[in-house]
């Protein structure tokens, strides 16, 4: 999708993981090696684009953090030049692009779920719906109390399983009162948790990420 | 109800369990889990209209978060100026280091006075301390005046939220409660019915109480003036009937100046009630000749608030004015309810000034609450003098972790969740290792995976699949997909 825009891609395969779930867990040492690499990973490129609002969030809020915990000012530094940098894949194409229209198909029934993240860290306000009101076919529906979490919160999911699948069973509960066939959001964390629910309770709703609604065309699906 | 009653919180002493054990509990409550998402549902709502209305909010709370940052920072300075105020006025000031100290003080002025009963609106800070609990082991019996408090008296529980202390309770179960603890007959569910019910109880306690115990909302350092919020009036009638006065009140609650309520009591009707203007606004400076108390002692109670004060990013949390909205937006506490967080003070704002308070690493209870979040950030959203408080959670977890890590000897070593953390950092810091992770990952969960789905998962992680389905890692992964389509890599 991005190159059909016209942007020059590239995927570093040294990066790994940005280190959030250790720094939210309380792991913050441990997180310290991942976010150095994550620097030392993206610092040469114009524009760093993740399809995850809550790992773009780690960078931008939860970055500086970490390197004032690793005691480490050029750390700092370099942290404050990257993350201006780090976008979260709507954010990107509306807010620094300014496309609203990628061009893409999708004949489907959607409901979008506003990850928290995305909503109050980032703030993308309605950038996801606009690019979504734009896709030829599609059949949009609203997600009554979308703003409310889901329940996943990382390793909240598993500590704190019961109040985590509480979340999760109002969430479910919106989605299918939409009669919608796929339920779309920004961030992979979010869609495992609620795709995980909806397939446990067999609920015949499936989870699609934005980028790949985006990325689908008339010529591939 | 199934909830215990009197059960010991993280503020008494002995062990507490942590939040995701009690949670459970509350969980399964039915009745509970309608009465709390109703009322959180419905107030959520009003304060967002009432709040939407306010054109210059944003720069409101960001004044609220100026005014009470300045107030942390010289804390000692305003101290001194307000016990000169007070004093000045004609007011007794006490200085208390804990709990013990505090209720020593009150209890010998009660005491002083031969009393043997007193009257109370509602206060947090003497909740935390046990004070009724402490009063009554000195034989003096305590009537609190709030209705809600009231209720939770009478049902010999613990409040369950900041402001609506009884939120978990629905009329049906209010009335029973009336009908056996105040004898009253014929009482219907109707709300008018029980509040006249408890007026009428209510009187004869303010007009025979010789000592009113109060807490505080704000005390202005500039004047000696101590200010108290509520909606009932019965924080009037404890505050101006009874001929001594005693108010307690945790030394954060000070600040600079008499303009200042300009700003708090925008902030707080609106955050709490979802109201325009406060109903019920009382306050006193000192002792004033043949009108109100004619002595009165202003009780400050540290407990653990100037070692809050040495972490940077954690004492935002003595911001806090004690509206709850945060805990009225709160997902887990919609759910939970309050009684989950072991703690006089529940919610997103408990979760983050009650380990605070009691210090870290000294009770399973408040060390588990920095974890009872999902970090979704609604509370930073509605708090009005802006504490950061997924921040400070986060911030909390950091400091728990660490301290179980460097204190906790070999068993903190061994715990599982620490060496599976350990283990993944060091994967995650090598692209290799984070490749063959994801291969091996493929072949070893083949015993897991049926039809496309792994439907249970071992050990800690079962917690997921009791109630999620998990995604089996793919046949081809991205990494796989772009090399073969890119040829690089």
């Amino acid at each position: 999708m991005l190159e059909r825009l016209g942007h020059e891609v590239e995927f570093p395969f040294a990066q790994t993981c940005c280190g959030q779930m250790h720094f939210n867990t309380g792991y913050q040492r441990e997180a310290i090696p991942l976010v150095r690499r994550f620097v030392e990973v993206f610092e040469p490129y114009e524009v760093v684009v993740s399809p995850s609002a809550s790992c773009v969030g780690m960078v931008r809020e939860l970055y500086p953090m970490a390197a004032g915990l690793a005691g480490d000012e050029g750390l700092r530094e370099r942290v404050e030049a990257l993350a201006p940098r780090v976008f979260e894949l709507s954010e990107f194409l509306v807010r620094r692009l300014g496309v609203e229209d990628v061009g893409a198909y999708y004949p489907h029934r959607v409901t979008y779920h506003p990850t928290c993240h995305s909503l109050r860290m980032l703030k993308v306000g309605d950038a996801p719906l606009r690019l979504l009101r734009n896709v030829r076919g599609i059949d949009l529906v609203e997600l009554p109390e979308a703003e409310e979490c889901c329940g996943f919160g990382g390793t909240f999911a598993v500590k704190n399983a019961d109040t985590s699948a509480a979340m999760l069973s109002d969430k479910c509960h919106n989605i299918l009162s939409t009669g919608a066939e796929i339920c779309t959001m920004v961030d992979n964390s979010c869609l495992m948790h609620i795709g995980g629910g909806l397939r446990r309770g067999r609920a015949g709703v499936e989870t699609v990420h934005l980028a790949q609604i985006l990325a689908s065309t008339e010529e591939r699906g | 109800m199934t909830l215990k009653a009197r059960r010991p919180d993280a503020f008494s002493p002995g062990r507490t369990p942590p939040f995701e054990e009690t949670a459970k509990e509350s969980l399964a409550d039915a009745q509970l889990r309608r009465n709390l998402g109703k009322a959180t549902q419905t107030i959520r709502r009003k304060r967002a209209a009432a709040v939407g209305e306010m054109p210059d909010w944003e720069a409101l709370r960001e004044a609220g978060r100026a005014l009470k940052t300045r107030v942390m920072r010289h804390l000692d300075e305003y101290l001194l100026r307000l016990e000169e105020s007070v004093t000045r006025a004609g007011g007794t000031v006490h200085w208390t280091r804990d709990a013990g100290e505090a209720n020593e003080i009150v209890a010998g002025i009660v005491k002083g006075h031969g009393a043997r009963e007193v009257v109370k609106v509602k206060s947090i800070a003497t909740d935390e301390i046990k004070l009724n609990e402490h009063l009554e082991r000195e034989g003096i019996k305590v009537h609190e005046t709030d209705l809600a408090e009231l209720i939770i008296q009478l049902a010999g529980e613990e409040s369950s939220h900041i402001l609506v202390p009884a939120i978990h309770k629905n009329r049906a179960e209010i009335r029973e409660l009336f009908l056996r603890k105040l004898g009253v007959e014929g009482l219907s569910d109707d709300p008018a019915d029980l509040t006249e019910a408890a007026r009428l109880y209510l009187r004869e306690r303010f007009l025979s109480a010789k000592v009113g115990i109060s807490g505080a909302n704000f005390a202005v350092a500039e004047t000696g003036t101590v200010c108290v919020v509520e909606s009932e009036g019965n924080g009037r009638m404890c505050t101006t009937l009874p001929e001594v006065l005693v108010t307690l009140m945790g030394i954060e609650k000070v600040i600079p100046s008499w303009r200042d309520f300009e700003v708090f009591m925008q902030l707080l009707p609106r955050s709490s009630t979802a109201e325009r203007m406060n109903p019920y606004t009382s306050f006193w400076t000192g002792v004033s000749e043949g009108d109100g108390p004619q002595e009165f002692h202003l009780v400050l109670l540290d407990n653990g608030r100037t070692n809050v004060l040495e972490d940077e990013r954690g004492r935002q949390a003595l911001n806090c004015i004690r509206c709850s909205a945060c805990l009225n937006v709160c997902p887990v506490y919609e759910r939970t309810g309050g009684h989950a967080y072991n703690s006089v003070y529940p919610g997103p704002i408990g979760a983050i000034l009650t380990p605070q308070l009691v210090g870290i690493g000294r009770d399973p209870g408040p060390d588990s609450l920095p974890w009872a979040s999902s970090l979704c950030g609604a509370c930073y959203e509605v708090c009005p003098v802006k504490i950061n408080i997924p921040e400070v959670l986060i911030h909390l977890r950091g400091k728990v972790t660490r301290h179980k890590q460097d204190r906790g000897g070999l068993s903190a070593k061994l715990n599982p969740e620490n060496a599976a953390m350990r283990a993944m950092a060091r994967v995650f810091s090598d692209p290799r290792l984070y490749e063959l992770a994801q291969k091996a990952a493929r072949v070893g969960q083949w015993p897991l995976a049926r039809g496309g789905s792994i439907r249970h998962l071992p050990g800690r992680l079962a917690g997921w699949t009791e109630v999620r389905d998990l995604k089996p890692v793919p046949r081809q992964t991205f990494r796989e997909w772009w090399r073969e389509s890119r040829g690089e890599g």
